[in-house]
């Protein structure tokens, strides 16, 4: 989103609420702190604050693993995606997540749990040692804070675009009551409020897909009205477009979706960033911690459903074609990225319109606690605990857990701030993004399914791997036709280019760890156990009826997986 | 999501739902004999009557079926009891 253009448009707001509207978002406000409120007492202990006192069901930790996975910008931005792109945009909840939430239940989840690691960066340390867990865990911190940040703004702005509401008074209102309630019940109280978030996330965007299937005739009545409103395009096929990088309007060959989105970037993300393991490492037992991401994949799955499906609507039943930003800004007309504020506008009076509005704000708040609840854990035990104060009493990790969130907030705010002076940063979130997720996907699967890899093998590959992405970051600024190296095509657009940066550098890391290992000692197999494949002894699940079982589970979502992409083919 | 006695996550949700049904499905009543100077497009399947409904109906079946139970007043207690010694 070309965010300049954005502000300069954000004088004329799109709706407007009235006192219902008012009274179901301030109720929604009053509910999250409430339940932070409720909550402090249950939080005195560090597995209490920091792991929910490793006490979830796999229903609550599968929830709040797909809500935490929410940003401010997940239902507008994707919405004006399938737009733009139509169905396409589709891969991002496909093929780019459930293939890798079902491989993190069933192969990965497993180890972590089992090792009783605290954090993502704690296996490393276990598995690789000291620098391997410093290195990936400034690198996340500092992610996540950055993250945040961005994500703060932009949720600002978007008030301001669509409400008019000031953007400092957005960004101090919702943040500080994310500060509050984490501040108060740690990762308990951002779970409790996710799964909240979650129910009006869906209870807020869905009725826009009821009501406008009603008016565009059913689906076939949609596809049917897009043809003839956009005569030639192909809006509604997954793959049929992917055969060239040029046949459809995202610029990427299907290589990318499969190998880029679908292993890298999805595995990297949904295996290993620390903001959506924390909610599973919160289950109460294995079999909870191996359910929770295969019942985030089904409700994952069906997201689509409120994201996707308004944009494609909105390519039928609106009276004007949107544009892009630019020349939005230049005509006055409505750019792709206002689709889903229309639509609102469109089918939800007064009282609707207040819960469709407390849906975009609980999308920013579920993706912002994930955040600061995230960074909190790694900062007290990944940094502090380990390079600043090694041994103190359990209760002052609690008390730099609590004011670390605080901190945290701060500091995203500040970067909100300077995100808003410098705009720029904006362009490069993922691409920045990228350079760390994607090799810590190849430390951290080589480390998990393969004995020989060495300590040292672990730091170097991490290393290798994160600094080669950057290097093809540069290299591509510096030098546009690189692009057809290092995207293998000309045609690629930043979208395709990311992809292939991180399958790139996925396979740099792997490599250097490998040819590593090899010049060096593995660790003997007494000290790999509870932490690799082979040497470590998972509990069996055979007196446990097939319903029961997460494979089985597994097994369906992954069929349902396969139909709907061969029903959209 | 009663290991440590606290209320269950499921009737926080029920008791924000039943309060949206009431204000929603109200206000959609109201607009039913007062029709809004700007009305929605398909404003006679009156969304936000059944919508309203549906939220409370939902929410009235989550809070009935997770009112807090004696043992979760007493998990709620002992917390309290707990942080007070500390």
């Amino acid at each position: 989103m070309p965010t300049a253009l954005l502000l300069a448009a954000a004088s004329n707001k799109l709706l407007s609420l009235n006192a219902v509207d008012l009274a179901v978002i301030a109720l929604y406000f009053i509910m999250c702190l409430g339940i932070g409120f409720y909550l402090k007492r249950f939080a005195n202990t560090g597995e209490d604050f920091f792991l929910a006192g490793r006490d979830m069901s796999a229903w609550i930790a599968g929830l709040s693993f797909v809500a935490a996975n929410l940003g401010s910008l997940e239902l507008m931005g994707w919405a004006a995606s399938a737009y733009q792109y139509g169905i396409l945009a589709t891969h991002w909840y496909w093929i780019g997540a459930i293939p890798a939430m079902l491989f993190l239940g069933i192969v990965m989840m497993p180890f972590y749990y089992i090792s009783k690691t605290h954090s993502v960066p704690g296996y490393l340390k276990l598995r690789f040692g000291e620098p391997a867990r410093a290195l990936s865990a400034i690198s996340f911190g500092f992610m996540t804070l950055l993250m945040s940040g961005i994500n703060m703004y932009s949720m600002a702005l978007v008030m301001k675009i669509i409400l008019g509401w000031d953007i400092s008074f957005s960004i101090w209102v919702s943040s500080l009551t994310v500060a509050v309630y984490v501040f108060l019940g740690g990762l308990l109280s951002a779970i409790f409020n996710e799964v909240l978030q979650f129910f009006l996330i869906w209870l807020g965007a869905i009725l826009i897909s009821i009501i406008g299937l009603k008016e565009a005739g059913g689906w076939s009545g949609m596809v049917a009205r897009i043809h003839k409103n956009f005569p030639g395009q192909d809006y509604t096929h997954l793959w049929q477009g992917l055969g060239h990088f040029a046949d459809n309007p995202m610029g990427i060959h299907w290589t990318g979706i499969v190998l880029g989105l679908g292993f890298v970037i999805s595995f990297g993300y949904w295996t290993t960033d620390f903001l959506v393991v924390q909610r599973v490492l919160s289950a109460r037992d294995l079999r909870s911690a191996k359910m929770a991401p295969i019942i985030g994949a089904a409700f994952k799955m069906c997201v689509p459903f409120i994201v996707i499906l308004p944009g494609l609507l909105g390519l039928a039943v609106l009276p004007e074609h949107l544009v892009g930003e630019a020349q939005a800004n230049a005509t006055g007309l409505h750019s792709y990225n206002e689709v889903l504020p229309l639509m609102l506008a469109r089918y939800c009076g007064p009282g609707l319109l207040g819960l469709g509005i407390t849906a975009l704000i609980a999308g920013f708040m579920s993706g912002m606690a994930g955040n600061v609840s995230a960074f909190t854990t790694v900062w007290t035990y990944d940094i502090y605990r380990a390079l600043i104060r090694k041994t103190a009493p359990d209760s002052h990790y609690v008390a730099m857990g609590r004011w670390s969130t605080v901190v945290g907030v701060l500091v995203s705010i500040g970067t909100a701030y300077l995100v808003m002076q410098f705009l720029s940063i904006m362009d490069y979130v993922q691409a920045l993004f990228s350079f760390f997720i994607a090799p810590l996907f190849g430390t951290v699967i080589l480390g998990m399914l393969w004995k020989r890899a060495t300590p040292a093998a672990g730091f170097w590959g991490l290393l290798a791997g994160t600094l080669s992405s950057i290097g093809m970051w540069l290299w591509v600024k510096v030098d546009p036709s690189a692009l057809r190296y290092v995207a293998l095509s000309t045609d690629a657009k930043d979208m395709a280019e990311n992809m292939y940066r991180a399958l790139w550098s996925w396979i740099i890391c792997v490599i250097v760890t490998v040819i590593v290992s090899y010049l060096g000692q593995p660790k003997p197999e007494s000290e790999l156990v509870g932490l690799v494949y082979g040497a470590t002894e998972i509990p069996h699940e055979r007196d446990l009826a097939f319903y029961q079982r997460p494979l089985f589970w597994a097994a369906v979502v992954f069929a349902v997986f396969l139909a709907l992409n061969i029903i959209f083919w | 999501m009663h290991g440590k006695g606290f209320i269950s996550i499921w009737f926080f949700i029920g008791v924000l739902l039943t309060a949206y049904g009431v204000l929603i499905t109200a206000s959609g009543i109201y607009h039913l004999y007062t029709p809004p100077e700007h009305p929605v497009v398909l404003e006679n399947l009156h969304a936000d009557v059944w919508w309203g409904a549906v939220l409370l109906l939902i929410g009235l079946f989550y809070t009935i079926k997770f009112w807090p139970k004696k043992d979760e007043a007493a998990g709620h207690q002992r917390a309290e009891d707990r942080n007070e010694r500390q």
